[in-house]
């Protein structure tokens, strides 16, 4: 950049990384729409098993349990992916600053 | 009054009481675990123990004593309370691995029921302030890759030596990159999994301290109180997170051990195969 000095130069990178981040954070919640939509759908489908079968309601309550807890692995690893980037700030030592 | 005239009077509020104003500012640290012992060497870090060893080595002294304390005078007909939820125990974790392993594999409950207890105790650790065990990839990891290792020795003993390998040109050879990475991903999964859940959850829960804080101290601010032991005392902190600790720490502490027990045996079983 012409007539800036060097702590300009590093100050607007800075910032331009930080920008990066806080979209890509935002990104990567949107990895929260699948597990919303399968979980609800997985709980709707045990409840219309116990309304049809009340006396298999600890059975299904428990695989929908376990169903619930494996669909939201992915909605998690968008979360955590989020969070690295709000607090780690993984790029912002690539600047050598 | 209007919006503008609201936010002059509470400016005037701060600015009037400068000389009590409490301090604000999101004192927010998100950190791995803390090294707790390092060992130095010519001024070089060699060796360090990390604040998940520790917790954990505490958790494995109690619920070891808890068990020796459990298992001390057994009787051939049960008396005492103590030792029927010592058989309850021992009974729900042959029972679960026998409906989900079959009877000769029943000699995995001991590892089940090991895996089970330190990871529901070590993410329920956190009810007291200490740092989950489950929140370090490190812990995790390990107990996937035992997980990994148990389903390779056994897809080894179904199929043999060769048609363990031969396993992954199904349906045809062209399909083996995509079948090593899904074998690869099995551990990566499990670990992340239990990882996110906890450590997320922990994270959650330190915003919504510090967030509390906040709120405690800007309410101080509008009700003019002078600064003091206050400055250390936020009166929202009591009671609001514990609805939050009761999803983050307590239900997806035990549902997440749950599902790793579960995801163990269910990949044992599949590597098995049918015989």
């Amino acid at each position: 950049m012409e007539g800036w000095t060097y702590e300009q130069t590093m100050l607007i990178a800075q910032a331009i990384v930080l920008c990066g981040q806080g979209i890509g954070a935002g990104l990567a919640l949107i990895a929260g729409i699948g597990p919303g939509i399968g979980e609800g759908f997985a709980v709707g489908k045990a409840i219309e098993t116990i309304g049809r079968q009340p006396e298999a309601k600890s059975d299904a309550r428990n695989t929908m349990y376990v169903g619930c807890a494996i669909a939201e692995s992915t909605g998690i690893y968008g979360l955590f992916i989020g969070m690295a980037l709000l607090f780690f700030n993984p790029f912002l030592k690539y600047l050598g600053a | 009054m209007s919006m503008t005239a609201a936010i002059n009077a509470v400016s005037t509020v701060f600015l009037e009481s400068t000389e009590k104003f409490y301090d604000t500012e999101l004192n927010l640290e998100v950190t791995g675990p803390k090294k707790m012992i390092t060992l130095w060497a010519d001024g070089k870090e060699v060796f360090s123990i990390s604040e998940t060893i520790v917790t954990g080595w505490v958790i494995i002294l109690l619920v070891a004593l808890l068990l020796k304390w459990l298992t001390s005078d057994l009787k051939v007909v049960p008396t005492s309370k103590k030792q029927a939820a010592a058989e309850w125990i021992v009974t729900f974790f042959n029972d679960l691995v026998t409906e989900n392993l079959g009877a000769e594999l029943v000699k995995f409950a001991p590892y089940i029921a090991t895996v089970f207890t330190f990871a529901l105790t070590g993410s329920l650790i956190s009810i007291f302030g200490l740092r989950s065990v489950t929140a370090d990839i490190n812990c995790t990891g390990t107990w996937a890759m035992l997980t990994f290792i148990l389903i390779t020795y056994y897809k080894f003993k179904t199929n043999g030596f060769l048609g363990y390998f031969k396993s992954f040109a199904d349906p045809i050879f062209l399909m083996a990159p995509i079948n090593v990475l899904s074998e690869v991903a099995t551990p990566v999964s499990m670990a992340l999994r239990m990882f996110g859940n906890i450590s997320s959850g922990m994270i959650i829960s330190s915003i919504v301290y510090a967030a509390l804080m906040i709120l405690s101290h800007t309410v101080y601010n509008l009700l003019n109180l002078s600064i003091g032991a206050l400055q250390y005392f936020s009166v929202f902190q009591i009671g609001i997170p514990a609805v939050l600790s009761l999803y983050f720490d307590f239900f997806s502490s035990v549902i997440q051990s749950y599902v790793f027990i579960m995801l163990t045996m269910a990949y044992i079983r599949n590597a098995r195969g049918t015989e």
